[in-house]
């Protein structure tokens, strides 16, 4: 159907038909726009305009058109169609002649020729137009995908778990048009971790941002409430009024205690997880609601027991849902079967993608995000499966013995003198460094906070070793003071000017090492750093 | 006293403010730190990156000083990116949770061709 560009529609310019009388005699002829009409692209003038051979007299058509009616309110006389390879491409639109005479045969024969010389420059103007704008829309779409991929990693853990006995592994393959998928890990009281897996409704920004919310959401809640279902409670809660029309998210909670094994799980409408067990691949279901969609939602919440060699598979649509060139799904038992043929989470992740390739093909570009989180149980043999197993005991050693002056700075001094003491050990180099920071940040405290910063107190350091671990007692006089608990900053607080940027010390001593004690007596107040001299195999990551 | 003592240079790279930090960020560093930023900041960059490549040491006094100058940063809407940190720092910024809100690079490249896309 022929149709007229919009910006061509509005191109109408007339003279008035009466000239004011006030108007000095010698002033430039004024030109005056005439309002807009809109034709309908079905308004049978339309055709009528395609058809014609030349200038039409609007006065002489018998024709039912609202944009017919509509030239002539707008004072238009003369239309002359601007045709372009057999295009109606717009309309030359005339008022009445100045001298309220009729347009003569040699005014429409010049129209004619101008509308003919002037409708393929038209056209020409159009399509740059057309292809500038499309340049800039493509330009949009392309910063938009570049914004959504970096709010995406931004929030994608940068390291797995590291738990004795357990192996952690994680994959997360942006489709080109992001999605909204993430995964965290999150670090909860009495050394359980929170793992959770989501998927927001939508792509690109719009989900990259409500991704960023949840993500931020959950990191704040997991730790106060730490029940997967409460958690999710509250998250939907705080989700529902922030989420945008036609949006949710998708999301699995999971909480794990390394030590004995017990899962604890609740399913805000995500895939269902799936779990290789030597009896077999069992799911994990619960049922709940997608987060964000109506208010006070409750969240069933289940438990499992994950045993020695058992891998968990949590994982997203864009896995089970891909499809190849004849439009079939991978399908959910396709991954369930995969899943049980595993030997471990890494094992079975390259499995999954190596199918899914093989199955989809290298033609197609792929659907949706894809991301795939196994957590696995070590089977006996493999590594201690609860982290504070205590190995033979065995005499302690001493393996240094000193003092430094109660001044900052000072604790670098301690540092290198315990890093040379343990030289020998077989701790590796990331255990080591975070021993280090550990015995530094003790130290630091000893100094300002037990001792004052009084440089004649002295700040007694001692390094212990037994067959398992290596023990470092930091001394300060500042006697009886309990250490206080140690709590998770709150960095949105103090970035916000909430709270002072300080009071990492306590925390990041408490992260570093593996075990923290204390001791006092009415007059020395001892912290001892505890680090096993080896670790369970790292996960990849 | 050992270590290195604090420093920093500011430099732009393709619009971005790049501060080169070196030696031990610790309570010494506080007032170079913040004057570097404010030398990054004087042409009004979107983004500043530092390079911790040539730092050594960081302790929670240090850690406090880049939360302040994260701070700072966003209160004038300038997004900071971080390039040059070893392993352990990287574990660090990830515990203390400085990396949610800091993008965290392998070099120089990868920090200001990300800023220079947003």
């Amino acid at each position: 159907m022929t149709t007229i560009p919009s910006n061509l529609r509005r191109v109408l310019r007339r003279e008035p038909r009466v000239r004011p009388s006030t108007e000095p005699v010698a002033a430039p002829p004024e030109r005056v726009e005439a309002p807009p009409v809109e034709i309908a692209p079905n308004d049978p003038l339309v055709a009528y305009f395609s058809g014609a051979t030349g200038a039409v007299d609007i006065g002489a058509l018998q024709l039912d058109s609202p944009a017919l009616e509509g030239l002539r309110e707008a004072g238009i006389k003369l239309v002359v169609p601007l045709v372009s390879q057999g295009e109606l491409i717009g309309l030359l639109n005339l008022g009445p002649r100045r001298s309220e005479q009729e347009y003569s045969a040699d005014d429409r024969k010049l129209l004619n020729d101008l509308a003919g010389h002037a409708a393929p420059a038209v056209r020409v103007a159009q399509l740059v137009r057309e292809q500038e704008a499309e340049v800039r829309q493509r330009e949009r779409i392309e910063q938009e995908l570049r914004v959504a991929q970096l709010i995406q990693q931004q929030f994608l853990p940068e390291e797995l778990p590291d738990l004795a006995g357990w192996q952690f592994a994680a994959f997360y393959g942006p489709a080109r048009e992001v999605g909204g998928d993430f995964y965290d890990f999150i670090k909860l009281p009495e050394g359980q971790i929170g793992i959770v897996v989501g998927d927001v409704t939508d792509k690109g920004v719009p989900a990259a941002l409500v991704m960023a919310t949840t993500h931020s959401v959950l990191r704040a809640e997991a730790p106060r409430l730490v029940a997967p279902s409460e958690v999710l409670t509250r998250v939907n809660n705080l989700l529902v009024d922030e989420m945008p029309a036609h949006m949710f998210v998708t999301c699995l909670y999971a909480v794990l205690n390394p030590e004995t094994g017990q899962l604890r799980y609740a399913n805000a409408g995500h895939n269902v997880p799936y779990v290789s067990t030597e009896g077999g691949v069992t799911e994990l279901r619960a049922t709940g609601m997608p987060l964000g969609l109506l208010p006070e939602m409750e969240y069933e919440e289940k438990e499992a027991t994950l045993a020695p060699g058992d891998t968990v598979l949590l994982h997203s649509d864009g896995l089970a849902e891909a499809h190849n060139t004849s439009r079939e799904m991978f399908g959910f038992p396709r991954v369930a079967a995969l899943t049980g043929e595993a030997s471990d989470g890494e094992v079975l992740i390259d499995r999954l993608l190596k199918e899914l390739q093989d199955f989809v093909g290298p033609e197609l570009e792929q659907e949706d995000d894809i991301t795939l989180v196994t957590l696995g149980r070590r089977a006996a043999g493999g590594g201690p499966a609860a982290p504070e197993a205590p190995g033979p005991a065995g005499a302690e050693r001493q393996l240094a013995s000193f003092e430094v002056a109660s001044e900052p700075g000072n604790e670098r001094l301690a540092i290198d003198q315990v890093a040379e003491a343990v030289d020998g050990l077989g701790l590796d180099g990331p255990r080591l460094e975070r021993l280090k920071t550990a015995v530094g940040e003790a130290t630091m405290n000893a100094i300002e906070h037990g001792n004052g910063n009084r440089p004649e107190l002295p700040v007694g350091v001692s390094v212990v070793a037994d067959d398992t671990d290596v023990k470092v007692r930091i001394t300060d006089q500042g006697g009886e003071r309990a250490l206080p608990e140690v709590e998770t900053p709150d960095l949105e607080a103090k970035l916000a000017g909430l709270q002072t940027p300080r009071g990492w010390g306590l925390f990041l001593i408490q992260n570093m090492v593996d075990a923290l004690e204390t001791a006092v007596d009415e007059q020395h107040h001892t912290i001892e750093l505890v680090m096993h001299l080896k670790e369970a195999p790292d996960a990849r990551s | 006293m050992p270590g290195a003592e604090f420093g920093a240079e500011v430099r732009s790279h393709d619009s971005t403010g790049v501060i080169d930090l070196r030696g031990e960020i610790n309570l010494g560093a506080d007032q170079a730190l913040l004057a570097a930023y404010e030398r990054a900041a004087q042409d009004d960059p979107r983004t500043v990156v530092l390079n911790f490549a040539s730092v050594d040491y960081i302790n929670s006094t240090g850690i406090a000083l880049i939360v302040g100058l994260l701070a700072r940063a966003r209160k004038e809407h300038r997004t900071v990116r971080a390039f040059g940190l070893s392993e352990h720092y990287r574990q660090i910024f990830a515990i203390t949770r400085l990396s949610d809100f800091m993008g965290i690079y392998a070099d120089e490249d990868s920090a200001v061709t990300a800023t220079v896309s947003t």
